[in-house]
């Protein structure tokens, strides 16, 4: 800004003693604190009291210290869940970013038909989770579903929910199906914002689209990486909608994710103070891996890619 | 900053500030009271919601001409019921009179002394008291105490076939464990599955288990551990029970999808009626889910028969496992206790029994079997009536039996074992381990 002090002082008109200017006055930020604060930091405190405690839901929470984290770290199956939270999240991020990145950068341009096409692009992200579980639940059903009939040419075994991996990697895919629009979307956004003249002065000096890509598009959308990266590993470590209609955690305990386990020791179990230190860890864990995320890759100190420019 | 937050900005910020404030201690405030369950006058009673609730609403409104406590019925819905009536119990809201399958699934409640003990109430009247089948009374009690009037009509496991398909390889239903085996190589032979099992949902496995274990053991085996013994697993008859499913499934029984077939979507009941599998080892509710898929194969093509013997075996053949009834249990913070008792009695009429009848159900009032023949579907009725009539032991469901923090480890266990995930002796381990 050239010159900040003639802004100030009219905006301040009237009102001498503000000392802030050009920012809105915290006030403005009540409605949300509070909102946030009832609907998310009350509950999250309440969340980690009872991992401290027993509690089945009937009577008074009653004190028990640590009993819940000692168990938590020497229990078997919470080790599982955490292991199979982190391999289906590794995988969901593997699958669906170069997808989304692609599809995101071709959405951006100006090709014939390209509205029409990211129109049905986006509708997996319009159903409902319950619904798509539904759905694919019937296409792969061993018997009757679409898998017994064309699964065989695809080299998919009929039996593919039954399998420990099969499984899995269905969970992964399902939920991959469902989002992937949404973060084309967002690699759509991002793509746009790049300046036309990068393209015009690359084509000048000779790049071809790969190159263009690898050294325009793709550091220009370093920050939409990270938003999207960081959406969608919170996304995959709290997915659960799809397991309990899908796989209900099974076959056995191969699907039992953090947010399964948690959901079966709190409302099937009414172990409420164990699923409550599950519950805290996941929390731990998940915001641990996004502040990391935004950390590493730079996007923290707001540098932006534009520099120089 | 020096200025607190209400203090800065314009007139208009503060006030919106404070509204938002207000408004937000409006939520805060509607949280913590809920709104009286039982206000004088009514009673509320919370049902499983389902087709069957129109038999129970004809019944309130029957009640209510006549009483001045009115009943209100709430119909919540099947799946969300156990977790409804958990949050509400612990509630001011709580139901006075409630829906429950007896056993495990009242024990918390009876524990922190929210039911009333019913046991001499029945003892001292005789509508009660003789109003219903003995087996269908004791096994919806909990050491030795009864805190439930039977509801609803019986639901025992039962072993369904496909008539045409016995007919077609020239075979009996099995009535013992050789019959059984010669069973499974016929039709594994013949590319049929022998029995449709809906692994994903994990419960159907678990009948297996509940059969297996009371013609192994008898019924003494879960009735210790139901009792609150988890050393109970250890007794050699489950370690049985346990390698003859993993013979069964290694003898292909079951096919080999069956990890990934469900009951609930129609995976198994499907094979069945399609002829892919020969039998289905399912509770009563699957000659109406055949009735509802497919009219014609239930009423031409579907058989029904007891479990087989297993070799070996001390429990007594007749026996039956399954879902005895479901029961109405009276909170006791109720206001209206006489009322509610009131209520309970009329599930031992004529009329209401009649309702079930009528209803597709088969009733677990001692003077049912009359009526049978006026039931849509008599010679199943009967069949069944008669089945649970002579069963010396009628065993509840064990997920029904045991609290939820017995019965949700023991279906995950359960569940692996069926995967191949586990050993049987690694089963029984765990079952003893659970805490």
């Amino acid at each position: 800004m050239p010159h900040p002090t003639p802004v100030a002082k009219r905006r301040g008109a009237g009102k001498a003693a503000v000392g802030d200017v050009g920012r809105p006055p915290v006030a403005w930020a009540v409605p949300g604190i509070l909102f946030f604060a009832v609907f998310a930091i009350v509950p999250l405190a309440i969340a980690v009291y009872l991992s401290f405690c027993t509690w089945d839901g009937l009577d008074s929470p009653t004190l028990t210290g640590l009993d819940n984290w000692t168990r938590l770290f020497k229990d078997s199956e919470f080790g599982q869940a955490a292991w199979l939270s982190l391999l289906l999240t590794t995988i969901s991020w593997l699958f669906q970013t170069p997808v989304a990145l692609l599809l995101g950068v071709w959405a951006a341009g100006r090709q014939r038909g390209r509205a029409f096409l990211s129109a049905i692009f986006f509708i997996p992200l319009l159903l409902s989770t319950t619904a798509i579980a539904m759905l694919f639940h019937a296409l792969l059903d061993p018997n009757f579903g679409v898998v017994r009939t064309i699964g065989p040419w695809l080299g998919i075994d009929p039996n593919v929910m039954g399998s420990s991996t099969g499984a899995l990697l269905v969970v992964a895919f399902v939920g991959g199906w469902q989002f992937m629009p949404f973060h084309t979307l967002i690699y759509q956004g991002g793509a746009r914002q790049i300046p036309e003249v990068l393209y015009q002065a690359a084509s000048i000096d000779g790049a071809g689209l790969v190159r263009q890509f690898l050294h325009i598009t793709l550091p220009q959308l370093r920050h939409t990486m990270t938003t999207s990266s960081v959406l969608m590993i919170v996304g995959s470590l709290t997915y659960f909608d799809t397991v309990l209609i899908m796989t209900k955690g099974g076959p056995g305990t191969d699907t039992t994710i953090l947010p399964y386990l948690m959901y079966r020791t709190g409302f099937q179990t009414y172990d409420l103070g164990y699923a409550a230190a599950v519950a805290t860890a996941l929390v731990v864990v998940a915001t641990s891996i996004s502040l990391l995320m935004v950390r590493l890759s730079g996007f923290g100190s707001m540098r932006s890619t534009r520099e120089g420019m | 900053m020096r200025s607190g937050i209400f203090t800065q900005g314009t007139r208009t910020t503060r006030w919106a500030a404070a509204g938002a404030a207000m408004v937000m201690a409006g939520v805060l405030a509607g949280c913590g009271s809920g709104s009286g369950g039982s206000d004088s006058g009514t009673l509320t009673a919370y049902v499983y919601g389902d087709d069957a609730v129109k038999v129970q609403q004809a019944a309130v409104d029957t009640f209510n001409k006549t009483s001045k406590v009115k009943v209100k019925l709430v119909s919540v819905p099947g799946t969300d019921y156990v977790n409804k009536l958990r949050s509400a119990m612990g509630s001011p809201s709580a139901p006075d009179v409630f829906f429950n399958w007896g056993g495990g699934s009242i024990k918390p409640y009876v524990d922190s002394g929210d039911l009333v003990d019913l046991t001499s109430t029945i003892e001292n009247d005789a509508t009660l008291k003789d109003g219903f089948l003995p087996s269908i009374m004791t096994a919806g009690g909990l050491e030795g105490k009864v805190y439930g009037v039977p509801m609803r009509g019986m639901q025992p496991v039962m072993l369904f076939y496909n008539k045409a398909l016995f007919a077609e390889h020239k075979i009996e239903p099995p009535r013992t464990w050789e019959e059984l085996q010669a069973a499974i190589k016929t039709f594994k032979d013949a590319g049929i599955t022998p029995f449709a099992l809906g692994g994903s949902d994990k419960w159907p496995e678990l009948m297996w288990m509940e059969y297996l274990l009371d013609r192994i053991g008898g019924p003494e085996v879960f009735r210790k551990i139901q009792d609150g013994d988890t050393q109970g697993w250890g007794d050699p008859a489950v370690l049985k029970t346990a390698r003859t499913v993993k013979e069964l499934i290694d003898d292909g029984a079951f096919g080999k999808n069956f990890n990934s077939v469900d009951y609930g979507n129609g995976g198994a009941p499907t094979l069945l009626n399609k002829g892919k599998a020969a039998m289905h080892l399912m509770g009563s509710w699957e000659y109406s889910t055949q009735l509802g898929k497919a009219p014609e194969f239930a009423k031409k093509d579907l058989g029904w028969t007891a479990f087989p013997t297993v070799a070996g075996g001390v429990g007594d053949p007749a026996n039956v496992v399954g879902n005895p009834t479901n029961y109405w249990s009276v909170n006791a913070r109720t206001k209206h206790k006489d009322t509610a008792v009131a209520f309970l009695k009329t599930m031992a009429s004529q009329t209401y029994a009649q309702a079930l009848v009528d209803n597709g159900d088969v009733p677990t009032t001692s003077g049912a079997a009359s009526m049978l023949s006026g039931s849509p579907n008599p010679q199943f009725a009967t069949d069944q009536y008669d089945m649970v009539r002579k069963a010396p032991s009628f065993t509840l469901s064990w997920d029904q039996a045991l609290e939820a923090q017995y019965a949700t480890p023991l279906l995950t266990e359960i569940s692996k074992l069926f995967a191949g995930k586990t050993t049987p002796e690694q089963f029984v381990e765990a079952m003893k381990a659970a805490k």
